[in-house]
């Protein structure tokens, strides 16, 4: 019993940490460290989805949110001037998150504390006596494993049970990309701007070259790791893009990648490809096969491949350009 | 796996622990960001290099225990880097506020 | 095992404090580096503890990528900095 409560004590350090974070966030003095708060929240939340038992959302969240988003965030504080705090506390402020704290408290322990929490534990000691009769959601995504392709069940999920959501994710990624490039500066301004000098960062110092040089080869050849193993362990598409995405930005802020711009042909094709050849697929199985998305159970692995490898290539630019922008192009 | 094996493992990974504690007492209580610097990059890497030890010989396994030399590298090399890049960053945008830069080689140590 | 775990996480405590308490930048990341660096000890912990290997490679990430935040930031605040 004693060792039961010993196992819990990480779990409370953890859920006392990434409150303070969440908190210190929110009501951080300055933006600097707002920014530090954030990615230190984010790393502790890779933490809880590890002692959760969910590698692949800690390798996802380790590679967003400890690394692209204090780079994401710096880069905005950068391009927005700084203004003075001139908001006031009102009550509402302080009552509100209140709330939502009694909610949450009420929630958990309603949860913790009713029949049905009692009914799923039961449940779950009976279970392999009921066999079938009542299969839970992870019991029919394991019955369905071998028409999958793949042989992750988060994978199999993700790219082939639920392709439709996948697909619409990375709809989502474009959008937001389109919804940044409308709040760049128009091109009548860009072009006015060009004639004035070009602000260039300073000098990368020679140990930031040759740190960088080393870093992103090992980043791209984890990325690719990460999505070779994506179809049968914890990683995939989005793991390994935003590894690229990583080592595309280290490359890129030690001026040893040329900027990515949206003018160019070559990087408007690779961040749309991902979408493009998914919806092909869809409508290809909608015309000839069982339906749209619906695999034919003997293609479904390589389909799966060819969707992930084209899906990390643009999902890998669209963050690269999300995160460090392209607003070198003011000048071109 | 053999007690003398087990009991080295925990011991050197008691002794990460140590260093880890020592590093975090350092973040804390050294009183300008130079001398932190040594608490984090230093301490914690060797601490995470004897845990890892540590945790290499529990696992009996060659692999892991490769693995887990391979990330300890990286985090030496990255605390390495990182000292010095913080360091040269701090100096180069508040070189008077330490009190110390007279001591400090200027821009043209550039290794 | 578990105790470890916890003894890890608790010097986390430490990054948080000095993050809270930074007078500059080099300071926030600084607290982020200790952060990182527990964090990678404690997935490694944890892959031994639960007998779980997944959890070495996420280790692996998280180590580059503190690795990588480090190098961004720092060349991000030069620039901003002049």
């Amino acid at each position: 019993m004693s060792l039961m409560i010993v196992d819990f004590v990480p779990d409370l350090i953890l859920a006392f940490l990434v409150i303070c974070m969440a908190w210190g966030a929110m009501h951080a003095r300055s933006r600097h460290d707002a920014m530090a708060m954030f990615v230190a929240f984010g790393l502790v939340v890779a933490l809880i989805w590890a002692r959760l038992g969910a590698p692949d959302l800690a390798l996802a969240e380790a590679a967003i949110g400890a690394g692209l988003t204090g780079v994401l965030l710096l880069q905005a504080a950068r391009q927005i001037p700084a203004e003075p705090r001139t908001m006031k506390k009102t009550t509402v402020q302080f009552i509100l998150p209140l709330v939502f704290i009694v909610l949450a408290i009420a929630l958990f322990a309603s949860q913790l504390f009713s029949d049905d929490a009692l009914n799923i534990s039961e449940q779950a000691r009976i279970r392999p006596d009921v066999g079938l009769s009542a299969p839970s959601m992870s019991d029919r995504v394991h019955l369905a494993m071998p028409d999958s392709g793949v042989g992750h069940p988060v994978t199999a999920v993700l790219l082939n049970f639920r392709a439709w959501d996948t697909l619409l994710e990375l709809l989502v990624l474009l959008l937001a990309l389109s919804g940044l490039r409308q709040l760049y500066p128009s091109s009548q301004s860009a072009q006015k701007k060009s004639d004035g000098p070009l602000v260039r960062g300073p000098e990368p110092w020679p140990l930031l070259l040759a740190w960088s040089r080393f870093l992103a080869p090992l980043l791209i050849v984890m990325g690719g790791y990460l999505l070779w193993r994506g179809a049968d362990a914890p990683g995939g598409a989005f793991q390994a893009g935003a590894l690229l995405a990583a080592a595309a930005v280290v490359l890129r802020l030690a001026g040893l990648l040329p900027a990515l711009r949206w003018s160019s042909l070559t990087v408007r094709l690779a961040i749309n490809v991902g979408a493009l050849l998914f919806m092909t697929v869809a409508a290809l199985t909608l015309y000839f096969g069982a339906g749209w998305l619906h695999y034919p159970a003997a293609q479904a692995g390589i389909l799966i491949l060819g969707i992930e490898v084209f899906a990390t290539l643009s999902i890998a630019i669209t963050l690269t350009l999300l995160v460090i922008g392209e607003y070198e192009d003011l000048h071109t | 796996m053999s007690l003398l094996l087990d009991s080295l493992a925990w011991l050197l990974m008691i002794f990460g622990l140590l260093f880890f504690i020592t590093g975090a007492l350092g973040l804390i209580r050294f009183p300008d960001i130079y001398s932190r610097l040594h608490a984090v990059t230093k301490t914690d890497t060797l601490g995470l290099g004897l845990l890892a030890a540590g945790l290499a010989i529990k696992s009996e396994s060659v692999s892991t225990a490769l693995l887990l030399l391979f990330i300890w590298l990286l985090v030496l090399a990255s605390g390495a880097v990182s000292c010095q890049l913080l360091a040269r960053y701090s100096l180069e945008s508040d070189p008077a506020a330490t009190g110390i830069s007279e001591h400090i080689p200027g821009e043209s140590d550039d290794r | 095992m578990s105790w470890l775990a916890s003894a890890i996480l608790f010097t986390a405590l430490a990054g948080l404090w000095r993050i809270t308490h930074a007078d500059t930048t080099a300071d926030r990341l600084l607290g982020l580096q200790l952060l990182g660096t527990t964090g990678i000890a404690f997935l490694l912990v944890m892959a031994q503890w639960l007998e779980q290997p997944v959890w070495r490679e996420v280790a692996l990430v998280l180590a580059l990528l503190a690795a990588v935040i480090t190098v961004a930031l720092v060349q991000l605040l030069r620039g901003k900095s002049l």
